[in-house]
Protein backbone atom coordinates (compact mmCIF):
# COMPACT_ATOMS: atom_id res chain seq x y z
CA UNK A 1 0.00 0.00 0.00
CA UNK A 2 2.84 2.00 1.02
CA UNK A 3 4.23 1.36 -2.96
CA UNK A 4 1.40 2.15 -4.24
CA UNK A 5 0.61 5.55 -2.73
CA UNK A 6 4.78 6.79 -3.13
CA UNK A 7 4.31 5.64 -6.66
CA UNK A 8 1.08 7.56 -7.12
CA UNK A 9 1.86 10.69 -5.34
CA UNK A 10 5.29 11.03 -6.79
CA UNK A 11 3.41 10.62 -10.09
CA UNK A 12 1.31 13.29 -9.81
CA UNK A 13 3.79 15.09 -8.31
CA UNK A 14 6.68 15.06 -11.28
CA UNK A 15 3.46 15.08 -13.64
CA UNK A 16 2.82 18.56 -12.49
CA UNK A 17 5.95 20.03 -11.99
CA UNK A 18 7.26 18.42 -15.94
CA UNK A 19 3.54 20.35 -16.87
CA UNK A 20 5.01 23.68 -16.25
CA UNK A 21 8.21 22.92 -18.08
CA UNK A 22 9.23 24.54 -20.70
CA UNK A 23 11.71 22.24 -21.47
CA UNK A 24 9.89 19.06 -20.49
CA UNK A 25 6.52 20.23 -21.08
CA UNK A 26 5.72 22.72 -24.21
CA UNK A 27 8.93 21.45 -26.09
CA UNK A 28 8.15 17.99 -25.70
CA UNK A 29 4.72 18.61 -27.01
CA UNK A 30 6.28 21.08 -30.03
CA UNK A 31 8.89 18.91 -31.22
CA UNK A 32 7.05 15.87 -32.60
CA UNK A 33 4.94 18.41 -34.37
CA UNK A 34 7.58 19.70 -36.11
CA UNK A 35 8.20 16.03 -37.61
CA UNK A 36 4.48 15.14 -37.67
CA UNK A 37 4.12 18.14 -40.21
CA UNK A 38 7.04 17.23 -42.05
CA UNK A 39 5.53 13.87 -42.34
CA UNK A 40 2.08 15.11 -43.25
CA UNK A 41 3.32 16.90 -46.65
CA UNK A 42 5.93 13.66 -47.24
CA UNK A 43 2.89 11.25 -47.44
CA UNK A 44 1.00 14.17 -49.22
CA UNK A 45 3.44 14.42 -51.76
CA UNK A 46 4.15 10.83 -52.25
CA UNK A 47 2.25 8.30 -54.35
CA UNK A 48 1.67 6.18 -50.87
CA UNK A 49 -1.79 4.68 -50.56
CA UNK A 50 -2.33 4.41 -46.82
CA UNK A 51 -4.12 7.58 -46.50
CA UNK A 52 -3.12 10.15 -43.80
CA UNK A 53 -4.55 8.58 -41.03
CA UNK A 54 -1.88 6.26 -39.78
CA UNK A 55 0.59 8.41 -40.54
CA UNK A 56 -1.33 10.75 -37.37
CA UNK A 57 -1.65 8.20 -35.45
CA UNK A 58 2.01 6.91 -35.15
CA UNK A 59 3.33 10.79 -35.37
CA UNK A 60 1.03 11.55 -32.57
CA UNK A 61 2.51 8.78 -30.30
CA UNK A 62 5.88 9.36 -31.54
CA UNK A 63 5.62 12.03 -28.49
CA UNK A 64 5.16 9.72 -26.01
CA UNK A 65 8.65 8.42 -26.94
CA UNK A 66 9.97 12.05 -26.98
CA UNK A 67 8.98 13.21 -23.99
CA UNK A 68 10.22 10.44 -22.36
CA UNK A 69 13.54 9.87 -23.97
CA UNK A 70 15.73 12.69 -22.54
CA UNK A 71 13.80 13.56 -19.32
CA UNK A 72 13.61 10.09 -18.04
CA UNK A 73 17.42 8.91 -19.24
CA UNK A 74 18.82 11.56 -16.53
CA UNK A 75 16.70 12.14 -13.59
CA UNK A 76 19.04 10.94 -11.41
CA UNK A 77 21.69 13.30 -13.24
CA UNK A 78 19.41 15.93 -12.27
CA UNK A 79 18.93 14.70 -8.19
CA UNK A 80 22.95 14.39 -8.50
CA UNK A 81 22.93 18.12 -9.53
CA UNK A 82 20.43 19.55 -7.24
CA UNK A 83 22.32 17.25 -4.23
CA UNK A 84 18.77 15.65 -3.70
CA UNK A 85 20.44 12.06 -4.35
CA UNK A 86 21.80 11.11 -1.61
CA UNK A 87 19.01 12.06 0.32
CA UNK A 88 16.70 9.94 -1.32
CA UNK A 89 19.03 6.62 -1.49
CA UNK A 90 19.32 7.17 2.63
CA UNK A 91 15.57 7.65 2.70
CA UNK A 92 13.71 4.56 3.55
CA UNK A 93 11.28 4.74 0.47
CA UNK A 94 12.38 2.25 -2.54
CA UNK A 95 14.20 4.53 -4.95
CA UNK A 96 13.13 2.53 -7.68
CA UNK A 97 9.31 2.86 -7.11
CA UNK A 98 10.34 6.91 -6.90
CA UNK A 99 12.31 6.66 -10.51
CA UNK A 100 9.49 5.01 -11.89
CA UNK A 101 6.72 7.49 -10.83
CA UNK A 102 8.85 9.72 -12.74
CA UNK A 103 9.58 8.13 -15.86
CA UNK A 104 5.79 7.58 -15.66
CA UNK A 105 5.11 11.08 -15.31
CA UNK A 106 7.15 11.62 -18.57
CA UNK A 107 5.51 9.43 -20.46
CA UNK A 108 2.30 10.85 -19.21
CA UNK A 109 3.29 13.96 -20.48
CA UNK A 110 3.27 12.00 -24.21
CA UNK A 111 -0.68 12.43 -23.62
CA UNK A 112 -0.56 15.87 -24.54
CA UNK A 113 1.53 15.51 -27.46
CA UNK A 114 -1.16 12.75 -28.91
CA UNK A 115 -4.07 14.85 -28.49
CA UNK A 116 -1.84 18.36 -29.54
CA UNK A 117 -1.02 16.00 -32.80
CA UNK A 118 -4.24 14.65 -33.66
CA UNK A 119 -5.90 17.91 -33.27
CA UNK A 120 -3.05 19.82 -35.14
CA UNK A 121 -3.57 16.67 -38.18
CA UNK A 122 -7.34 17.54 -38.35
CA UNK A 123 -7.12 21.43 -38.11
CA UNK A 124 -4.15 21.83 -40.21
CA UNK A 125 -3.92 19.36 -43.03
CA UNK A 126 -7.88 17.65 -42.59
CA UNK A 127 -6.85 14.27 -41.56
CA UNK A 128 -9.64 12.53 -39.67
CA UNK A 129 -8.57 9.74 -37.53
CA UNK A 130 -11.43 7.06 -36.60
CA UNK A 131 -11.89 5.11 -33.57
CA UNK A 132 -13.32 2.02 -34.63
CA UNK A 133 -12.91 0.05 -30.72
CA UNK A 134 -12.77 3.42 -28.42
CA UNK A 135 -12.24 0.43 -25.20
CA UNK A 136 -9.08 -1.06 -27.28
CA UNK A 137 -8.07 2.54 -28.12
CA UNK A 138 -7.73 4.15 -24.56
CA UNK A 139 -6.36 0.70 -23.65
CA UNK A 140 -3.83 0.84 -26.21
CA UNK A 141 -2.51 4.44 -24.95
CA UNK A 142 -2.50 3.19 -21.32
CA UNK A 143 -0.51 0.82 -22.44
CA UNK A 144 2.23 2.89 -24.68
CA UNK A 145 2.30 4.91 -21.67
CA UNK A 146 3.67 2.42 -19.73
CA UNK A 147 5.62 0.60 -21.26
CA UNK A 148 7.21 3.56 -22.54
CA UNK A 149 7.70 4.41 -18.87
CA UNK A 150 8.90 1.23 -18.28
CA UNK A 151 11.53 1.40 -20.73
CA UNK A 152 12.30 4.56 -19.54
CA UNK A 153 13.07 3.80 -15.96
CA UNK A 154 15.25 1.08 -17.63
CA UNK A 155 17.22 3.56 -19.07
CA UNK A 156 17.35 6.12 -16.23
CA UNK A 157 18.80 3.25 -14.15
CA UNK A 158 21.38 1.84 -17.17
CA UNK A 159 22.32 5.78 -17.84
CA UNK A 160 23.32 5.78 -13.72
CA UNK A 161 26.98 6.02 -14.32
CA UNK A 162 26.44 8.95 -17.01
CA UNK A 163 26.78 12.71 -15.50
CA UNK A 164 25.69 12.94 -20.10
CA UNK A 165 22.70 11.05 -19.62
CA UNK A 166 20.71 13.07 -21.18
CA UNK A 167 22.19 12.71 -24.65
CA UNK A 168 22.16 8.87 -24.27
CA UNK A 169 18.55 9.26 -24.48
CA UNK A 170 18.37 11.86 -26.55
CA UNK A 171 19.90 9.63 -29.88
CA UNK A 172 17.45 6.90 -28.76
CA UNK A 173 14.96 9.28 -30.00
CA UNK A 174 14.81 8.41 -33.83
CA UNK A 175 15.68 4.92 -33.89
CA UNK A 176 12.79 4.15 -31.85
CA UNK A 177 10.63 5.93 -34.20
CA UNK A 178 12.25 4.37 -36.88
CA UNK A 179 12.09 0.59 -35.46
CA UNK A 180 8.81 0.93 -33.71
CA UNK A 181 7.08 1.45 -36.76
CA UNK A 182 5.45 4.84 -35.68
CA UNK A 183 5.67 6.43 -39.36
CA UNK A 184 6.92 3.41 -41.23
CA UNK A 185 5.64 -0.15 -41.43
CA UNK A 186 8.49 -2.59 -39.90
CA UNK A 187 8.18 -4.63 -42.88
CA UNK A 188 9.85 -1.84 -44.91
CA UNK A 189 13.14 -1.84 -42.60
CA UNK A 190 15.96 -4.94 -42.60
CA UNK A 191 14.64 -8.01 -41.77
CA UNK A 192 17.25 -8.09 -38.89
CA UNK A 193 15.77 -4.81 -37.71
CA UNK A 194 12.48 -6.67 -36.98
CA UNK A 195 13.36 -9.05 -33.72
CA UNK A 196 15.12 -5.56 -32.18
CA UNK A 197 11.27 -4.16 -32.77
CA UNK A 198 9.44 -7.04 -31.06
CA UNK A 199 11.51 -6.98 -28.38
CA UNK A 200 10.34 -2.42 -27.44
CA UNK A 201 7.12 -2.33 -26.03
CA UNK A 202 6.44 0.50 -27.97
CA UNK A 203 6.16 -1.59 -30.83
CA UNK A 204 3.45 -3.32 -29.58
CA UNK A 205 2.04 -0.33 -28.45
CA UNK A 206 1.43 1.28 -31.99
CA UNK A 207 -0.17 -2.09 -32.68
CA UNK A 208 -2.85 -1.27 -30.29
CA UNK A 209 -3.42 1.90 -30.97
CA UNK A 210 -3.62 1.33 -35.08
CA UNK A 211 -6.44 -1.70 -33.97
CA UNK A 212 -8.20 0.30 -31.50
CA UNK A 213 -8.73 3.25 -34.27
CA UNK A 214 -8.63 0.85 -37.56
CA UNK A 215 -10.38 -2.13 -36.21
CA UNK A 216 -8.54 -5.66 -34.80
CA UNK A 217 -8.03 -7.06 -31.58
CA UNK A 218 -5.46 -4.74 -29.27
CA UNK A 219 -5.68 -6.97 -26.36
CA UNK A 220 -3.08 -9.05 -27.12
CA UNK A 221 -1.01 -6.30 -27.79
CA UNK A 222 -1.65 -4.17 -24.94
CA UNK A 223 -0.71 -7.69 -23.07
CA UNK A 224 2.60 -7.53 -24.70
CA UNK A 225 3.28 -3.77 -23.62
CA UNK A 226 2.63 -5.08 -20.33
CA UNK A 227 4.21 -7.91 -20.19
CA UNK A 228 7.57 -6.13 -21.55
CA UNK A 229 6.86 -2.97 -19.21
CA UNK A 230 7.14 -5.91 -16.08
CA UNK A 231 10.30 -7.09 -17.87
CA UNK A 232 11.73 -3.51 -18.02
CA UNK A 233 10.85 -2.63 -13.92
CA UNK A 234 12.37 -5.97 -12.98
CA UNK A 235 15.34 -5.30 -14.85
CA UNK A 236 15.88 -2.37 -13.86
CA UNK A 237 15.55 -2.87 -9.90
CA UNK A 238 18.20 -5.64 -10.36
CA UNK A 239 20.24 -3.37 -11.58
CA UNK A 240 19.71 -0.60 -9.73
CA UNK A 241 20.17 -2.89 -6.42
CA UNK A 242 23.68 -3.62 -8.22
CA UNK A 243 24.40 -0.11 -9.01
CA UNK A 244 23.29 1.37 -5.38
CA UNK A 245 25.89 -1.66 -3.55
CA UNK A 246 28.44 -0.50 -5.70
CA UNK A 247 28.06 2.67 -5.41
CA UNK A 248 27.98 2.38 -1.46
CA UNK A 249 31.15 0.54 -1.47
CA UNK A 250 32.66 2.55 -3.54
CA UNK A 251 31.53 6.14 -2.25
CA UNK A 252 30.71 6.79 -5.55
CA UNK A 253 26.99 7.99 -5.96
CA UNK A 254 27.23 11.78 -6.14
CA UNK A 255 30.17 10.67 -9.33
CA UNK A 256 32.58 13.30 -7.87
CA UNK B 1 46.59 43.52 -33.89
CA UNK B 2 44.83 42.90 -30.42
CA UNK B 3 41.22 43.21 -32.31
CA UNK B 4 42.62 39.88 -34.38
CA UNK B 5 44.24 38.42 -31.42
CA UNK B 6 40.74 38.41 -29.83
CA UNK B 7 38.92 37.59 -32.76
CA UNK B 8 40.87 34.18 -33.28
CA UNK B 9 42.64 33.17 -29.93
CA UNK B 10 39.69 34.78 -27.45
CA UNK B 11 36.83 33.31 -30.21
CA UNK B 12 37.98 29.62 -29.89
CA UNK B 13 39.25 29.99 -26.07
CA UNK B 14 35.43 31.24 -25.59
CA UNK B 15 33.94 28.30 -27.74
CA UNK B 16 35.98 25.55 -25.82
CA UNK B 17 35.38 27.17 -22.92
CA UNK B 18 31.75 27.69 -23.45
CA UNK B 19 31.10 25.23 -25.83
CA UNK B 20 29.69 22.07 -23.25
CA UNK B 21 29.11 19.75 -25.92
CA UNK B 22 32.63 19.02 -26.63
CA UNK B 23 33.01 16.03 -24.60
CA UNK B 24 32.76 12.84 -26.01
CA UNK B 25 30.37 11.39 -24.08
CA UNK B 26 28.02 14.64 -25.93
CA UNK B 27 29.64 14.97 -28.66
CA UNK B 28 29.04 11.97 -30.23
CA UNK B 29 25.79 11.05 -29.35
CA UNK B 30 24.44 14.51 -30.19
CA UNK B 31 26.69 15.08 -33.37
CA UNK B 32 28.13 12.46 -34.63
CA UNK B 33 24.98 9.62 -34.34
CA UNK B 34 21.78 11.30 -34.23
CA UNK B 35 22.03 12.66 -37.39
CA UNK B 36 22.98 9.90 -39.14
CA UNK B 37 19.66 8.50 -37.48
CA UNK B 38 17.80 11.53 -38.97
CA UNK B 39 18.80 10.70 -42.05
CA UNK B 40 17.71 7.06 -41.99
CA UNK B 41 14.56 7.59 -40.72
CA UNK B 42 13.42 10.55 -43.30
CA UNK B 43 15.08 8.43 -46.05
CA UNK B 44 12.47 5.66 -44.74
CA UNK B 45 9.72 7.96 -44.16
CA UNK B 46 10.06 8.82 -47.86
CA UNK B 47 10.18 5.47 -48.71
CA UNK B 48 7.23 4.60 -46.92
CA UNK B 49 5.95 7.65 -48.36
CA UNK B 50 7.03 7.08 -52.22
CA UNK B 51 7.97 10.50 -52.13
CA UNK B 52 11.56 11.34 -53.22
CA UNK B 53 14.69 9.02 -53.48
CA UNK B 54 17.48 8.30 -50.79
CA UNK B 55 19.86 11.08 -51.79
CA UNK B 56 17.34 13.82 -51.68
CA UNK B 57 17.24 12.77 -47.66
CA UNK B 58 20.78 12.39 -47.12
CA UNK B 59 21.98 15.59 -48.33
CA UNK B 60 18.55 17.54 -47.17
CA UNK B 61 19.52 16.20 -43.38
CA UNK B 62 22.86 16.28 -43.10
CA UNK B 63 23.11 20.20 -44.31
CA UNK B 64 19.93 20.61 -42.22
CA UNK B 65 21.05 18.65 -38.99
CA UNK B 66 24.25 20.89 -39.17
CA UNK B 67 21.90 23.60 -37.56
CA UNK B 68 22.16 22.38 -34.51
CA UNK B 69 25.81 23.34 -33.93
CA UNK B 70 25.41 26.57 -35.69
CA UNK B 71 22.38 27.43 -33.47
CA UNK B 72 23.07 25.50 -30.03
CA UNK B 73 26.71 25.93 -30.10
CA UNK B 74 26.36 29.62 -31.03
CA UNK B 75 23.57 30.82 -28.24
CA UNK B 76 25.98 28.90 -25.88
CA UNK B 77 28.95 30.49 -26.50
CA UNK B 78 27.63 33.48 -25.87
CA UNK B 79 24.32 33.26 -23.65
CA UNK B 80 26.29 30.97 -20.98
CA UNK B 81 28.49 33.88 -20.63
CA UNK B 82 25.62 35.16 -17.78
CA UNK B 83 25.15 31.57 -16.41
CA UNK B 84 29.12 31.32 -15.57
CA UNK B 85 28.75 34.95 -14.35
CA UNK B 86 30.96 35.80 -16.35
CA UNK B 87 29.26 38.66 -18.77
CA UNK B 88 29.55 41.24 -16.85
CA UNK B 89 33.78 41.26 -16.74
CA UNK B 90 33.16 40.73 -20.40
CA UNK B 91 31.00 43.75 -21.22
CA UNK B 92 33.36 45.83 -18.94
CA UNK B 93 36.49 45.04 -20.94
CA UNK B 94 37.49 47.35 -23.42
CA UNK B 95 37.55 44.74 -26.21
CA UNK B 96 36.11 45.65 -29.51
CA UNK B 97 32.71 44.18 -29.43
CA UNK B 98 32.66 42.61 -33.08
CA UNK B 99 35.70 40.21 -32.62
CA UNK B 100 34.72 39.61 -29.23
CA UNK B 101 31.28 38.06 -30.74
CA UNK B 102 32.21 37.30 -33.84
CA UNK B 103 35.50 35.77 -33.37
CA UNK B 104 33.67 32.88 -31.36
CA UNK B 105 31.46 32.44 -34.89
CA UNK B 106 34.33 30.73 -36.42
CA UNK B 107 34.89 28.15 -34.53
CA UNK B 108 31.01 26.83 -34.55
CA UNK B 109 31.42 27.30 -38.32
CA UNK B 110 34.31 24.67 -38.72
CA UNK B 111 32.78 22.29 -36.08
CA UNK B 112 29.36 22.53 -37.98
CA UNK B 113 31.16 21.83 -41.07
CA UNK B 114 32.51 18.82 -40.05
CA UNK B 115 29.74 17.57 -38.82
CA UNK B 116 27.48 18.33 -42.48
CA UNK B 117 30.38 16.52 -44.00
CA UNK B 118 30.42 13.18 -41.53
CA UNK B 119 26.72 12.93 -41.78
CA UNK B 120 26.62 13.40 -45.75
CA UNK B 121 29.39 10.60 -46.17
CA UNK B 122 28.05 8.39 -43.02
CA UNK B 123 24.50 8.50 -44.30
CA UNK B 124 25.31 8.11 -48.14
CA UNK B 125 27.70 5.11 -47.01
CA UNK B 126 25.05 3.17 -45.14
CA UNK B 127 22.10 4.13 -47.80
CA UNK B 128 24.61 2.84 -50.47
CA UNK B 129 24.94 6.46 -51.87
CA UNK B 130 28.09 7.68 -53.02
CA UNK B 131 29.61 10.93 -53.80
CA UNK B 132 32.04 11.50 -56.50
CA UNK B 133 35.19 13.27 -55.55
CA UNK B 134 34.53 16.00 -57.87
CA UNK B 135 30.93 16.53 -55.82
CA UNK B 136 32.69 16.66 -52.59
CA UNK B 137 35.64 19.34 -53.73
CA UNK B 138 32.17 21.03 -54.68
CA UNK B 139 30.65 20.51 -51.80
CA UNK B 140 32.65 21.93 -49.35
CA UNK B 141 32.17 25.86 -50.37
CA UNK B 142 28.42 24.53 -50.52
CA UNK B 143 28.40 23.83 -46.97
CA UNK B 144 31.35 26.62 -46.03
CA UNK B 145 28.39 29.42 -46.79
CA UNK B 146 25.72 27.13 -45.70
CA UNK B 147 27.33 27.32 -41.84
CA UNK B 148 28.24 30.40 -42.11
CA UNK B 149 24.50 31.54 -42.91
CA UNK B 150 23.10 29.39 -39.96
CA UNK B 151 25.48 30.45 -37.46
CA UNK B 152 24.37 34.15 -38.25
CA UNK B 153 20.82 33.03 -37.08
CA UNK B 154 22.64 31.25 -33.84
CA UNK B 155 24.05 34.50 -33.34
CA UNK B 156 20.81 35.86 -33.57
CA UNK B 157 19.64 33.09 -30.73
CA UNK B 158 22.59 34.00 -28.87
CA UNK B 159 21.63 37.46 -28.29
CA UNK B 160 18.14 36.52 -27.10
CA UNK B 161 19.61 34.27 -24.80
CA UNK B 162 21.41 37.31 -22.92
CA UNK B 163 17.74 38.30 -22.04
CA UNK B 164 15.51 34.94 -22.18
CA UNK B 165 16.47 31.75 -19.73
CA UNK B 166 15.56 29.13 -22.24
CA UNK B 167 17.89 29.24 -24.86
CA UNK B 168 17.41 25.37 -25.24
CA UNK B 169 13.78 25.75 -25.91
CA UNK B 170 14.25 28.31 -28.33
CA UNK B 171 16.95 26.68 -30.14
CA UNK B 172 15.08 23.77 -30.67
CA UNK B 173 11.97 25.33 -32.41
CA UNK B 174 14.42 27.06 -34.90
CA UNK B 175 15.63 23.91 -35.76
CA UNK B 176 12.92 22.57 -35.90
CA UNK B 177 10.94 25.25 -37.93
CA UNK B 178 14.18 24.60 -40.51
CA UNK B 179 13.44 20.85 -40.67
CA UNK B 180 10.13 22.05 -41.87
CA UNK B 181 10.76 25.23 -44.07
CA UNK B 182 14.12 24.72 -45.36
CA UNK B 183 13.38 21.86 -47.95
CA UNK B 184 15.26 19.34 -46.46
CA UNK B 185 12.94 16.65 -46.88
CA UNK B 186 9.87 18.34 -48.24
CA UNK B 187 10.50 20.40 -51.90
CA UNK B 188 9.54 23.82 -51.68
CA UNK B 189 7.76 23.04 -54.96
CA UNK B 190 5.50 20.77 -52.37
CA UNK B 191 5.00 23.17 -49.59
CA UNK B 192 2.53 25.83 -49.80
CA UNK B 193 3.24 28.84 -51.39
CA UNK B 194 3.55 30.90 -48.41
CA UNK B 195 5.55 28.61 -46.32
CA UNK B 196 7.84 28.14 -49.31
CA UNK B 197 8.59 31.89 -49.64
CA UNK B 198 9.74 32.18 -45.48
CA UNK B 199 11.92 28.77 -46.72
CA UNK B 200 13.83 31.60 -49.35
CA UNK B 201 14.39 33.21 -46.26
CA UNK B 202 15.94 31.44 -44.08
CA UNK B 203 19.53 29.94 -44.13
CA UNK B 204 19.98 26.09 -45.07
CA UNK B 205 17.48 26.56 -48.40
CA UNK B 206 19.54 27.57 -51.00
CA UNK B 207 22.26 25.73 -49.60
CA UNK B 208 20.62 22.35 -49.75
CA UNK B 209 19.53 23.40 -53.35
CA UNK B 210 23.18 23.96 -54.70
CA UNK B 211 24.59 20.58 -52.44
CA UNK B 212 21.51 18.69 -54.78
CA UNK B 213 22.98 20.74 -58.00
CA UNK B 214 26.22 19.94 -57.04
CA UNK B 215 26.10 16.34 -56.60
CA UNK B 216 23.52 15.60 -59.14
CA UNK B 217 26.93 16.91 -62.04
CA UNK B 218 25.84 20.89 -61.14
CA UNK B 219 29.24 23.66 -61.56
CA UNK B 220 30.17 25.78 -59.28
CA UNK B 221 28.83 28.24 -61.37
CA UNK B 222 25.93 26.74 -62.13
CA UNK B 223 24.70 26.98 -58.12
CA UNK B 224 26.37 30.90 -57.47
CA UNK B 225 23.24 32.63 -57.39
CA UNK B 226 21.81 29.89 -54.76
CA UNK B 227 25.29 30.49 -53.13
CA UNK B 228 25.08 34.08 -53.53
CA UNK B 229 21.30 34.22 -51.99
CA UNK B 230 22.80 31.74 -48.78
CA UNK B 231 25.84 33.96 -48.46
CA UNK B 232 23.59 37.40 -48.49
CA UNK B 233 20.99 35.93 -46.06
CA UNK B 234 24.38 34.66 -43.72
CA UNK B 235 25.64 38.71 -44.14
CA UNK B 236 22.09 39.70 -43.15
CA UNK B 237 21.53 37.46 -39.78
CA UNK B 238 24.69 37.61 -39.08
CA UNK B 239 24.73 42.03 -39.01
CA UNK B 240 21.25 41.33 -37.31
CA UNK B 241 22.30 39.13 -34.20
CA UNK B 242 25.51 41.33 -33.58
CA UNK B 243 23.28 44.36 -33.47
CA UNK B 244 20.58 42.80 -31.02
CA UNK B 245 23.89 41.72 -28.88
CA UNK B 246 24.43 45.03 -28.70
CA UNK B 247 20.73 46.12 -28.20
CA UNK B 248 20.52 44.02 -25.50
CA UNK B 249 24.06 44.83 -23.72
CA UNK B 250 22.67 48.99 -23.84
CA UNK B 251 19.20 47.16 -22.46
CA UNK B 252 21.08 45.48 -19.87
CA UNK B 253 22.85 48.94 -18.89
CA UNK B 254 19.93 50.78 -19.09
CA UNK B 255 17.78 48.14 -16.94
CA UNK B 256 20.69 46.93 -14.76
CA UNK B 257 19.65 43.53 -15.94
CA UNK B 258 22.78 41.96 -16.90
CA UNK B 259 22.72 39.44 -14.74
CA UNK B 260 19.00 39.01 -14.26
CA UNK B 261 18.09 34.77 -14.49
Amino acid sequence: MRTARLLALGWLFHFRMLSQSAFDGFLAILWPLFFATVAFFMFRSGHSVGGLAPVALGAAVMGVWTATSVSASSPLQRERRLGTLELLVAAPSNLATMLLSVCLATSTIGLYCIVATLIWARLLFGIHVPVAHPVSFVLGIVGIVVTIGSLGFLMAVAFVRSRRAWALGAVSEYPIWLVCGFLVPITLLPGWVRPISWLLGPTWGMRAIRAGAFGGDALPDVAMCLVLAAIYIGGGVLLLDTVLDSARKRATLSLT
Amino acid sequence: MNSLRVFFVGGLISYRALFGWLTPAVYIPALILTPIFQILLFAYIGRAAGSQGDEFYVIGNAIQYASVPCIFVMSQTIADERFFQTLGPILISPAHRVPLFLGRALPVIVNALFVAAFALFAGGLILSITFSATSWLRLVPVLAVAMFSCTGLGLITGAIGLRIRETAVLSNVLVGLLLIFCGANVALASLPHWMAEIGRALPLTHAIAAARAVTNGGTLGQVQGLLGKEAALGIVYTVAGFGLIRFMERQSRLHATLERV
